[in-house]
């Protein structure tokens, strides 16, 4: 299974999603913001950082790079693509999820072993969860408060397109605690906290964040 | 010329960055100043004379890059930029 995993410039969290894919028992493919296509790959993961600064918008830039056409389109052709982060922030100006994400209402960066519930087990990169099950994973960002209109609220809410909502605190002012959504297929899904900091004891608070990288696996086995 | 292309966030979204703003202002005695919202303007040089042709173009440029609908407005028209305004 050939996870490709996008380097753009500014690009932080690559190598660690890399090392979330094979401790999940994958292969990850580098990729690199300026191709034009995604060698062949199974599913593509948007690491988190600050592609292009964050200069006009977070991921605003980053959603027009050459690689992105092809995301796009491989997407809407039921590829799994997991955007975390600035990844997540990419999939929204990309208009792959609905909604935006803007500065967090307490003004400040937030950094924190945050808890999370999942709400969503249908999607490719949750099938490895409960649902309700609890999660700590890092969350690290100062512009994670997720916005969309009433309307859209409401229907991705009745449509079960929540994947997982924060949980102890809301730490950044996202509409209805939300911290991840998943694309109405369920292939592409977005989320501000860092499920590749969570994958083995040693070197996060737990591994919590793993099953994010194995549920992919059975749901490309699936497809 | 120049066309300016005027980008705020919509009335529904909440601006942490003019709320900071506007408690600065108070801090410093401003206080006849009751709201504070921060956007951003860009001047965009193009050769030529601007019509409305022109404008259209842009008002896509401005649509597609500049600002994210989802939650800003925008406005495009001619304009001069504040350098030469300010001059």
């Amino acid at each position: 299974m050939r996870i490709g995993i996008v380097t753009f410039p500014g690009s932080l969290d690559d190598r660690d999603a890399a090392r979330a894919v094979r401790y999940a028992g994958g292969e990850p493919v580098a990729l690199w913001h300026g191709d034009d296509d995604v060698a062949g790959v199974d599913a593509v993961v948007l690491p988190g950082g600050f592609s292009y600064g964050d200069y006009l918008r977070c991921g605003a830039i980053a959603r027009f790079a050459p690689v992105m056409r092809t995301v796009v389109d491989r997407a809407h052709a039921g590829m799994p693509v997991l955007g975390i982060c600035n990844g997540f922030q990419i999939l929204c100006e990309a208009h792959l999820l609905p909604g935006a994400l803007i500065r967090n209402d307490c003004q400040t960066f937030v950094c924190r072993d945050q808890e999370l519930t999942v709400e969503a087990t249908g999607t490719a990169w949750t099938s490895s969860y409960q649902p309700g099950q609890r999660l700590v994973v890092p969350l690290k960002s100062g512009e994670g408060g997720y916005v969309a209109d009433e309307a859209t609220l409401d229907e991705i809410e009745s449509a079960g397109r929540v994947v997982v909502r924060y949980t102890d605190v809301n730490p950044n002012g996202s509409a209805r605690d939300i911290a991840g959504v998943s694309s109405a297929d369920g292939r592409v899904v977005g989320l501000m906290p860092h499920p590749e900091h969570a994958i083995d004891p040693l070197t996060g608070p737990g591994a919590d964040g793993l099953g994010f990288f194995t549920s992919v696996l059975t749901s490309v086995v699936a497809a | 010329m120049s066309v300016v292309v005027e980008v705020m966030p919509k009335p529904e979204i909440l601006d942490p960055q003019g709320q900071a703003v506007l408690r600065a202002l108070h801090r410093l005695g401003f206080t006849e100043v009751t709201g504070v919202r921060q956007g951003k303007r860009f001047e965009l040089d193009v050769d030529g004379d601007v019509d409305d042709a022109v404008l259209d173009r842009l008002e896509q440029a401005a649509s597609t890059l500049l600002a994210n609908p989802v939650i800003e407005e925008h406005v495009v028209h001619v304009g001069a930029s504040v350098h030469d305004e300010s001059a």
